[in-house]
């Protein structure tokens, strides 16, 4: 995220579970770059997998909807 | 006999003319013996009239075949040699093909078509074919899906912008291309040689690069033509170093700096003009000044008989070197009512030239905002360490699409590096491209896919 951040020229918070996605700063397409370069490195991609995947809302929910994808 | 004198491509072969070849890497024929050959066995005169197809596997025997045919049948269509063959039947009907030139006969046995000549080598002839009509030359377009497009040219609008450059300056050029011969961009180059008096060296395919360029090299090429993919796999390939053309031309896609640039530097010597051309429009410019794009006074004037104008974004074509129609039952308008023909290619004004910016046909879509792909590889290759590069978008759960971009770094590029190249490549984008044209995602890959047609492989195009 602090990649992305520095290229996209935005101001990044402090990082916590709790912080809102809204308020990193972050718009889609920073968001778009992140779940693409998460894909390519993790190999899945957790909105697309799951139809039903409610779109997070904090840093937490976010990092999570990572490790609730089943291997 | 019509009242102006026909030309057939036989009748620039002057017997006067020695010592000049066309060649593959396994046969050299001499192109002033060629007058007294044939590579039809004394068949030619059945063809008087015909509807030709020439499907032949090797270019050489398709340019011999091109000389004995032109001026003798009604028309003859060009197969290129990755022609789909679920598309040959339509071709057929469309063109009312009623006979096949072909080296392979027991293939054609079966599309309904009665009258097959077998293509030979070249034998002493026993007559001389005569010039009896003007052949139309019928050539498809390169389209990447569907049947393409049959077009249909003269000779006198083929050779349009090799009668208005002149004769090349200095001793007899020995030509080559990149292309294949019975594509529009090589054909050009077939002619040239032919009509300007000089030898021409072909392609083979399945050539590794450094034997090709060795093989230039060897036989003495002073005049080349390929696609900037092409120029750019060369560059690439270290094989350039000894080769020395005096002219190096390239045309079929967006001819960038980086690529511009990379060519004087591989060729000091040799003067560099990218050209536009189109099978369907025809040759309508080439430019020598060793800058991306072409003046804008360009647009407006009549130059050699060709006229250019912007409508929509797009570059249009009015010329005598056009083709005359689309040929087929369903075949649609080759130009609008005024004669203009609308190359789909976009183009955009900056400063006092215009510069290509994509396809119309290319545009990826990306969060509901057009963008070429061109444009950013454009801004990608001018990076000293990227040689070709590719943007195309890739699907997101988010915004619908972003851009990602597959680049080819330079020779010998220091991989330890790509962090740092790909920082500087986004920067570079920042600074030049609007914020969603920025590539997501750069991957880096050793080589991009480029089409039978010289073209950079685009699967989303």
């Amino acid at each position: 995220m602090k990649q992305i951040a520095k290229e996209q020229q935005v101001r990044l918070p402090p990082l916590d579970d709790d912080l809102s996605l809204h308020e990193t700063g972050f718009d889609s397409l920073a968001f778009a770059i992140l779940v693409a370069r998460l894909e390519d490195d993790l190999g899945i991609d957790p909105f697309t997998i799951s139809e039903d995947a409610a779109f997070p809302l904090t840093v937490g929910d976010f990092v999570r909807a990572y490790e609730n994808v089943p291997a | 006999m019509s009242p102006r004198e026909i030309l057939a491509l036989r009748d620039y072969l002057s017997p006067e003319l020695k010592g000049r070849t066309i060649s593959d890497a396994r046969h050299v024929v001499s192109l002033t013996d060629i007058l007294q050959q044939t590579c039809l066995i004394d068949r030619s005169r059945e063809l008087s009239g015909r509807s030709v197809l020439l499907a032949v596997s090797d270019q050489l025997l398709s340019g011999l075949a091109m000389t004995e045919i032109d001026g003798v049948a009604r028309r003859m269509l060009l197969c290129p040699p990755d022609l789909n063959s679920d598309h040959v039947q339509a071709l057929i009907d469309d063109a009312g093909i009623d006979a096949i030139v072909t080296d392979q006969p027991p293939r054609w046995a079966d599309v309904g078509v009665y009258l097959v000549v077998a293509a030979r080598p070249p034998v002493l002839a026993s007559a001389k074919p005569k010039t009896e009509r003007a052949t139309e030359w019928l050539m498809l377009t390169s389209g990447t899906s569907g049947v393409p497009k049959i077009v249909s040219h003269t000779l006198e609008g083929l050779c349009g912008a090799i009668v208005a450059d002149g004769p090349a300056r200095g001793a007899a050029p020995v030509w080559a291309t990149f292309y294949d011969i019975r594509r529009y961009g090589g054909l050009q180059i077939f002619l040239r040689a032919v009509i300007g008096g000089g030898s021409m060296v072909l392609s083979e395919p399945g050539e590794a690069l450094a034997d090709h360029v060795a093989r230039l090299h060897a036989r003495g090429v002073t005049h080349i033509s390929g696609t900037p993919s092409h120029w750019r796999k060369l560059l690439m390939s270290g094989s350039a170093a000894g080769f020395a053309p005096r002219y190096v031309r390239l045309s079929g896609e967006i001819a960038d700096q980086a690529v511009l640039d990379g060519l004087t530097k591989a060729f000091p010597q040799a003067s560099i003009g990218h050209a536009y051309a189109s099978t369907e429009a025809g040759v309508g410019f080439a430019v020598n000044d060793g800058l991306e794009g072409f003046p804008a006074e360009m647009i407006g004037s009549n130059r050699d008989g060709v006229e250019m104008k912007i409508e929509d974004g797009s570059l249009r074509i009015r010329s005598k070197r056009a083709a005359h129609a689309y040929v087929g039952r369903n075949a649609s308008a080759l130009a609008d009512k005024d004669g203009f023909v609308d190359t789909g290619d976009i183009v955009e004004l900056r400063g006092d030239r215009y510069h290509f910016v994509g396809r119309r046909g290319g545009i990826i879509n990306i969060g509901g905002l057009k963008v070429h792909p061109e444009e950013i590889e454009a801004v990608i290759n001018r990076h000293g360490q990227v040689r070709m590069s590719r943007a195309r978008s890739r699907r997101s759960p988010i915004t619908g699409s972003i851009v990602v971009a597959d680049v080819v770094l330079a020779d010998g590029c220091d991989t330890s590096r790509s962090d740092d190249i790909r920082n500087e490549i986004v920067a570079d984008c920042r600074a030049l491209l609007a914020s969603h044209k920025v590539p997501a995602v750069i991957r880096f890959v050793e080589a991009l896919d480029v089409t039978p047609a010289g073209k950079l492989a685009r699967s989303d195009a």
